[in-house]
């Protein structure tokens, strides 16, 4: 009983926000690298629009800590040239709403430069900030970016769901030395999560490219990224006591796409569902679709793979609207059960 | 044949000279750079030399275009001569730049050499850029391109400059756009951050009169440019004039070093060819425009005359000079034409830095292509 406990005490087991698990991976790669820095508006002073980068300024001062004035394309081509010149700056998006009046900045002056310069120049910067939908933001600030910037080579975009994959993933964006998109989700930011051991560590990173079982299964293969996932979880475990087990893939990074483990699973399940809050047409679950119909997971499929998406129209803001206008848990529900013939 | 050199040994040669220079208009600063501005023999030859070598190879590249052997965009930079090579004597090499894809000339004064230049023109391996950029991406050290898109540099400088801040280098970065780009909203952004966290940068219009088709009263409702930076002080400068330019870019070092911030200089300037190869450049001005300054305000025919008159070189001195330009530029076209094309292989390298190899879809399926750091 002793030698049980002293187990348990060391396996000391934290629950964390992802908004601290975002904190704790700035803060460790600001203190590990100091050519890391953060800009942004309100990311200093303010500690930050939704209190991510809280308590940064304090500790690490103007310079490392830099707010900006209301001037996206600006300021992300300032933090594009500061990686240029060997800095490693960290640019926060308010939402990525405002970064489509950058985003030629992101894409012709960040992803394609290493390319144009055959090698010669390149570009160690992160952009980060909260991406889709919110609550009661309506249509400006409710895209989702990740079909978007995904479609550009030059770019790895990553989109964490829990307090670890917040952590690891953003740590390995820094530490990266070419432009990383992370898209996270501002409905998430409060939710906690257990990290393990492991994932307490300051020199714990994700490895970009790998997506993550975060629950084996038989019957369906269930493919998300961020807030979804935890939406498949939800739809798994009603679903369970049907007797259908889902095996839900949490993608973590969505540019390069983890074929390979979504093709393992539908080779042992048979069947494909994608589960997005983005719009439909050309989104992530497209590309995931026409990818297994290339590969060798097509052979396997019992049924059509399908998508569940959010609904084809900008957010409306009235409640019961918006609440209609992205993928209810009980939507991944029905979506299985016509995939599976129920 | 051959030009005799004549008998003269150096010591007939005046070793350097004092030359009036056109003062500048100034705008938020008390005074402006000197009216005067001290030449050696030495300099001037390597100004003349180095100008020379810039409208040769920008005079190649109009050849190699209209034979079809360079391809896409060409944006030649033949009559600003005397902007890019005074720009670079005013700054050290230390220093950084960047500027728009008006950019052959600087790519050359930054380090590239004539062959790797051209042989980026005609897209070939041994280009600057292994062939992978071409005309608008030629990049070296210190020297951030080379952009395509109008204005989009700017930020970039001002970023560039940040990092010679944060890093305690003592560099600046001279960050150029034109009169056309001048307009851009990014630009007004960059003023503002640059100024606010005073950054050391200089920002630097060049003025040719024509963004495109269009002249500068067409498209501006200022046409002051070195006074757009309102709260940054500015100075518009003779961009034909070598020592001018020299000067006044040695002034807004020293304003920059020096902890001040941000300062603007507008060098007024003048492009021979149109906006790029595919722009005769004669349906918005006239011949005669362009002949006029070409008689009066040729950047190398003022530094020639300023060095022969003043006894500082001979006029067969510097035929043997041009004589020599051409056959560097002849070689390096040569070079440029014959050199292999890059091979298939290196299609889909370059897309990450650091990075294990990977995997790049090709145009199908089945086509899973390699690419490499």
């Amino acid at each position: 009983l002793a030698m049980l406990a002293n187990l348990e005490m060391s396996i000391c087991r934290v629950r964390v926000t992802v908004r601290d698990a975002l904190n704790q991976a700035m803060d460790e790669e600001l203190e590990r690298d100091e050519r890391v820095f953060l800009l942004g508006e309100e990311v200093a002073q303010y500690d930050g629009a939704y209190k991510v980068s809280r308590g940064l300024w304090k500790k690490y001062g103007d310079k490392r800590i830099i707010d900006t004035p209301i001037s996206e394309m600006g300021f992300a081509g300032i933090a594009v040239g500061a990686a240029m010149a060997g800095l490693r700056p960290i640019c926060e998006f308010m939402t990525f709403n405002f970064s489509m009046q950058a985003i030629d900045q992101v894409i012709n002056s960040a992803a394609k430069t290493y390319y144009m310069s055959a090698g010669l120049q390149p570009v160690p910067i992160v952009f980060r900030g909260p991406n889709g939908a919110s609550a009661g933001v309506a249509a400006q600030h409710s895209q989702c970016f990740a079909a978007w910037y995904s479609h550009c080579p030059g770019l790895k975009v990553l989109s964490p769901w829990s307090a670890e994959d917040a952590k690891g993933l953003l740590k390995s964006a820094i530490r990266d030395d070419n432009p990383v998109v992370v898209l996270e989700n501002e409905l998430m930011y409060g939710v906690a999560f257990e990290l393990s051991d492991e994932a307490q560590s300051k020199d714990f990173v994700i490895p970009i490219g790998k997506a993550k079982i975060e629950r084996p299964g038989n019957h369906v293969t269930l493919v998300a990224h961020s807030r979804m996932v935890g939406f498949c979880l939800d739809a798994a475990a009603v679903l369970a006591k049907e007797g259908v087990e889902c095996e839900v893939i949490n993608l973590r990074t969505i540019r390069p796409l983890d074929t390979d483990t979504i093709e393992a699973s539908i080779m042992k399940t048979n069947h494909l569902i994608s589960v997005e809050g983005g719009w439909p047409q050309f989104g992530v679950g497209a590309e995931i679709c026409a990818r297994i119909m290339e590969g060798p997971a097509f052979n396997y499929l019992d049924a059509p793979a399908i998508r569940v998406t959010g609904v084809d129209i900008p957010m409306p803001y009235a409640k019961i609207l918006e609440d209609n206008s992205v993928p209810q848990i009980k939507d991944i529900i029905f979506s299985v059960k016509k995939t599976l013939n129920m | 044949t051959r030009v005799v050199v004549a008998s003269r040994t150096y010591a007939d040669f005046t070793p350097q000279a004092t030359f009036d220079i056109k003062k500048c208009d100034l705008h938020k600063l008390e005074e402006g750079p000197p009216l005067q501005a001290v030449l050696t023999r030495e300099e001037g030859l390597q100004y003349y030399r180095t100008m020379q070598v810039m409208r040769r190879m920008e005079l190649k590249a109009d050849q190699l275009y209209k034979q079809k052997i360079i391809r896409g965009f060409c944006h030649l930079y033949d009559g600003q001569e005397a902007c890019a090579v005074g720009i670079e004597s005013g700054i050290n090499r230390t220093d950084h730049l960047i500027t728009a894809y008006r950019a052959h000339g600087y790519t050359l004064t930054r380090g590239g050499t004539v062959r790797e230049i051209m042989a980026e023109l005609t897209g070939r391996r041994g280009g600057i850029a292994k062939g992978k950029g071409g005309s608008m991406h030629m990049y070296a050290k210190h020297f951030y391109g080379g952009n395509g898109i109008v204005g989009a540099q700017v930020p970039l400088g001002a970023g560039v400059a940040l990092a010679c801040k944060y890093q305690g280098k003592n560099e600046l970065c001279v960050c150029l756009y034109g009169d056309g780009a001048a307009n851009q909203g990014q630009i007004f952004e960059t003023y503002n951050m640059a100024a606010l966290w005073k950054l050391p940068c200089i920002f630097i219009c060049e003025n040719n009169k024509y963004g495109m088709g269009t002249s500068v009263e067409r498209a501006a409702a200022s046409t002051d440019y070195y006074k757009r930076g309102d709260f940054i002080p500015g100075l518009r400068v003779d961009g034909m004039d070598i020592l001018c330019v020299r000067e006044a870019t040695k002034f807004a070092a020293e304003h920059c070093r020096s902890g001040k911030g941000p300062i603007l200089m507008e060098l007024q300037t003048y492009r021979y060819h149109g906006h790029s190869m595919s722009d005769p450049g004669i349906s918005y001005r006239t011949r005669e425009e362009i002949q006029e300054v070409r008689s009066k305000s040729d950047p190398i025919s003022l530094l020639k005359d300023r060095m022969i008159s003043n006894n500082m070189a001979s006029v067969e001195e510097l035929k043997e000079i041009d004589v020599e330009v051409r056959k560097e530029i002849e070689d390096a076209a040569q070079f440029a034409t014959t050199d292999p094309e890059p091979p298939l292989e290196d299609l889909c390298n370059h897309i990450f830095s650091n990075e294990p190899p990977m995997e790049v879809r090709g145009t199908n399926p089945w086509a899973k292509l390699k690419s490499i750091s």
